[in-house]
């Protein structure tokens, strides 16, 4: 591999439909419900700001739509905000990825940025197994494991 | 996808030994996976593909690379599903202080 990247990959098998998955990902009001009550804001179209706001109000990321086909893959620019040394690392890239995988959905979440042991992968690596796996228990019963950190 | 293969899949040293690495090193390809362990090239593909049945590695095509990574989705289901959310920070403080006082870098 390349040492000057770190990046994460992230995958989970979830028994639900394509079309409910891509709005669970997608839809703000349904985001809090998994992501440790933060949303994101996003007109969803390429070329859109995007926005990671958490439950208190703050700005976690922000960026924007760089690639967009729904209800299959979704990439974005995303720059860190909240924490200084990983907002200075610059700009990271997040693809997600739903693919039909026999009666489940396989969702592939990406993170990527251009340097080596990366302070923002190393700390969105601890939030997407979490938030993932959130969002899977939360679509196949209607419940999430952890209620929050 | 099922805990049956997950468990599994950690049930043996050898490819506990690979996810190590992949934890210590994420992204490698199998040639770097192979480099300085006392297994052959067809024995760690078997163990990676063991791996990735039970859905702890993942792969990603770089070029003509195909590169690992440890997937800990399952891993943190599994912790979930015994370790309720109260637990959660006392087990990590506890954890903490066996690595302190073990003087495990890890």
């Amino acid at each position: 591999m390349t040492e000057t990247q770190s990046r994460f990959v992230y995958v989970t098998y979830i028994r639900t439909t394509q079309e409910k998955l891509w709005q669970a990902l997608t839809d703000p009001e349904f985001n809090t419900r998994y992501w440790f009550g933060a949303r994101q804001e996003c007109a969803w179209t390429v070329g859109a700001p995007w926005r990671l706001v958490l439950a208190d109000g703050r700005l976690a990321d922000d960026g924007e739509v760089l690639e967009i086909d729904a209800p299959r893959r979704l990439v974005l620019r995303w720059r860190h905000q909240l924490y200084p040394e990983a907002h200075a690392e610059g700009d990271a890239r997040c693809e997600m990825e739903l693919e039909p995988a026999g009666t489940a959905m396989k969702l592939t979440v990406t993170h990527t940025i251009g340097i080596a042991d990366s302070k923002l992968i190393s700390q969105v690596g601890g939030g997407w197994p979490r938030i993932l796996s959130n969002l899977k228990s939360l679509l196949e019963t209607g419940r999430i494991a952890q209620e929050d950190k | 996808m099922d805990d049956d293969a997950v468990f599994r899949a950690l049930a043996d040293a050898n490819r506990r030994r690979l996810l190590d690495r992949l934890h210590a090193r994420n992204g490698q390809t199998l040639g770097q996976l192979c480099d300085g362990l006392a297994m052959t090239r067809q024995a760690v593909t078997k163990h990676l593909h063991v791996l990735e049945e039970a859905s702890l590695v993942a792969t990603r095509r770089q070029g003509r690379e195909k590169l690992h990574f440890i997937n800990a989705v399952p891993i943190n289901a599994i912790a979930e599903r015994w370790i309720g959310k109260f637990q959660q920070p006392v087990l990590g403080a506890l954890s903490d202080l066996k690595r302190r006082l073990e003087g495990d870098s890890q």
